[in-house]
């Protein structure tokens, strides 16, 4: 237990800067993740917006979610508030703190992937380019040409390879004048989440301190409660298992010694260890029998009292007379499951 | 006791040194993040210069949010700050001490990203390339005035047409850049010479009170961590109480239940406690589903049974009886 203990106290002491670490990779993969990627405007009027928005939002609502999957304690949530009353109450503010904390955690890798995406501006390129203010910016000695033909010339903008309106607007000026929109974008966006952040931060011992304090330690508990609970019937599992199949190779041993119309096994003066160990099974025959009804035949969860361990079967000498007859009714129920 | 005294002793000498190092690692970061930064003059009239003195001022407001809020102390001294007088007088000037010590340290990367900005001075250029005085420079000095605004607003942009073999433009931009050095080096001995004034003139002000302050601020960081601390040795504690209470109610239930056979109780530890009255596969399924739809009460207390206690209960319960010490 002392073990546990450590490694306990030491999973709880580092649970937040596991789950920080956690955050701290997942931003890292989503920046790296974008520049991986290979951004390929389509330089089409009504795509390059749906392209544009769609790499800029669809892949931050996925990095959400999957910040949600990673977080192992999403089922810890679920668990506490899908749970009947019982006897325990429940406390709907350790809900909300619990699911506050995940989400804020969820919120980085998202955070980093729309910054980083607005500050490099390619997406903001490719999604606003029909909409450059062509008055301002552009030659306005260029004869006019229809908003449809326009739109197509100035969707291509991202595309230089392929770009035909340089008399109209030259590509660099569009380019520049897009990327300094993002770009501004990009830090107000950084700017605001910090200051969110920050307000949510140092708000908080200014308000509902106390109420904070108990929200945490109950989530805590919840924690450590679950995971002891496993422990706990992890131990009773092994417990269990090693007693039903001491039992089996018990009543084997003594079953076949009866069908078999064998003497009563003789209990050795001395019985060393390894005697007991071999309970009762000393020969192939016996062993094989013993291996194929294991697999055919598997005994029933029921572990019956006098069970625990004395290792030599009840074919010992002190048992009272009224036992045998019940191991036996048993033994017998078993096969007749066959 | 002793693996406790270890780890707080760890705590309180380290305690400095994690603020120094986080305050370190972000300062990399803010070179980093400076040179990984797509500088992009719009080289346009006004845009210019909002683009300019915002890439220079935006990231420093961002970097110095982000060093309060990735600094622990700053929590704590808000804590002591609000929390109500109670039973413990609060002494300003360990708040004061706290609140000093945190924004100094989170003022060094901002200031880094100023300070590296000036250096290279593309900021600068972009903000300012249409202020310059057209007449100190040939290529400028004869156009119209909204002419020479359109090319100055230019200059940043070696690629860009018109400029592109202009060799004022050049000459407009190492000016720029001379000016922008100057300042960048003016800031750095500036701050420097603080510091080291700082440093040196302190101990001749009110070197005891600084002593008890810094004294109290550590106290009460050390004393925020061993409660955390506590709390969660605590809730182990409870938790395990909690459980094995659990399992001791089902199994007095089973045996209400089950048939009674004599028992060679005798000696029996926890584990085989668990087992010897749950020993079957229908009661164990009874205990899983149990636990699932009734929870225990939190009240670990002796003559705990199994009444409808809440959480509030669970404050009848003396602290003094598990802190182990």
């Amino acid at each position: 237990m002392d073990k546990f203990r450590m490694i306990f106290q030491f999973l709880q002491s580092n649970q937040e800067s596991f789950m920080n670490g956690i955050c701290g990779i997942m931003a890292l993969a989503s920046a790296q993740m974008y520049s991986a990627f290979d951004f390929n405007c389509p330089c089409l009027p009504h795509y390059n917006l749906a392209y544009g928005l769609g790499i800029l939002l669809v892949p931050p609502f996925i990095l959400f979610l999957l910040g949600f999957v990673l977080n192992n304690n999403v089922s810890m949530l679920a668990e506490e508030w899908r749970r009947p009353q019982g006897q325990r109450g429940k406390d709907p503010a350790v809900l909300r703190y619990m699911f506050c904390s995940m989400a804020q955690r969820a919120m980085i890798a998202p955070a980093v992937w729309v910054s980083v995406t607005l500050l490099d501006g390619k997406c903001i390129t490719c999604a606003f380019c029909t909409s450059v203010p062509v008055e301002t910016l552009g030659n306005t000695s260029h004869p006019g040409l229809s908003q449809g033909e326009m739109k197509r010339v100035l969707a291509r903008i991202p595309c230089k390879e392929i770009y035909n309106g340089q008399e109209l607007i030259a590509n660099e000026v569009a380019v520049r004048y897009l990327r300094c929109i993002s770009q501004a974008l990009g830090w107000c966006f950084v700017l605001l989440m910090t200051t969110l952040a920050f307000l949510v931060r140092s708000l908080r011992p200014c308000f509902t301190q106390a109420a904070f304090l108990k929200s945490r330690y109950w989530s805590h508990y919840i924690d450590i409660e679950r995971k002891l609970f496993d422990e706990t019937c992890a131990e009773h599992a092994r417990s269990f298992a090693k007693v039903c199949i001491q039992q089996f190779f018990e009543g084997m041993s003594t079953d076949l010694a009866s069908a078999h119309c064998h003497p009563p096994r003789k209990a050795p003066a001395d019985v060393g260890e390894a005697a007991e160990k071999l309970l009762g099974i000393t020969d192939q025959g016996t062993m094989n029998t013993a291996l194929k009804s294991w697999h055919r035949c598997k005994p029933p969860l029921h572990l019956h009292p006098p069970a625990l361990p004395s290792g030599n079967g009840w074919a010992g000498e002190e048992q009272p007379p009224t036992h045998p007859p019940v191991p036996r009714r048993e033994m017998a129920a078993y096969y007749s499951r066959v | 006791m002793d693996r406790f005294r270890m780890i707080f002793q760890y705590f309180q000498s380290n305690s400095e040194s994690v603020m120094n190092g986080i305050c370190g690692l972000l300062a990399l970061a803010s070179v980093k993040m400076y040179t990984c930064f797509d500088f992009s003059c719009p080289c346009l009239p006004w845009y210019n210069m909002a683009y300019g003195l915002g890439i220079m001022f935006v990231p420093p407001i961002a970097l110095f949010l982000c060093g309060l809020i990735l600094n622990r102390q700053s929590l704590v001294m808000l804590e002591e700050w609000r929390r109500p007088q109670g039973c413990r007088k609060k002494d300003l000037a360990v708040i004061r001490y706290m609140c000093s010590s945190i924004m100094q340290r989170a003022m060094i990367a901002p200031v880094i990203w100023i300070i590296v900005t000036l250096l290279d001075g593309k900021c600068l250029i972009c903000a300012f390339s249409s202020s310059v005085d057209p007449e100190k420079f040939v290529g400028f000095a004869n156009a119209s005035l909204v002419q020479v605004q359109q090319l100055l607003a230019k200059v940043p942009c070696k690629d860009d047409e018109l400029m592109r073999n202009n060799t004022s433009r050049k000459a407009v931009s190492k000016y720029l850049r001379c000016w922008s050095q100057a300042l960048g080096w003016s800031i750095l001995l500036i701050l420097i010479v603080a510091a080291f004034l700082a440093c040196w003139l302190r101990p001749c002000f009110n070197q005891a009170t600084l002593l008890q302050a810094r004294h109290w601020s550590n106290y009460i960081d050390i004393e925020q961590k061993i409660f955390e601390e506590t709390c969660c040795e605590h809730s182990r504690l409870f938790a395990h109480k909690c459980i094995l209470h659990f399992f001791e109610s089902m199994r007095q239930e089973m045996k209400l239940h089950s048939f009674s056979l004599p028992r060679e109780g005798e000696g029996a530890e926890g584990e085989e406690n668990l087992l010897r009255d749950i020993t079957n596969k229908d009661q164990v399924n009874k205990l899983l589903k149990m636990w699932y739809y009734e929870k225990p009460p939190l009240n670990v207390s002796q003559a705990t049974q199994r009444h409808p206690l809440g959480r509030d209960q669970c404050t009848q319960y003396k602290f003094s009886q598990h802190t182990g010490v």
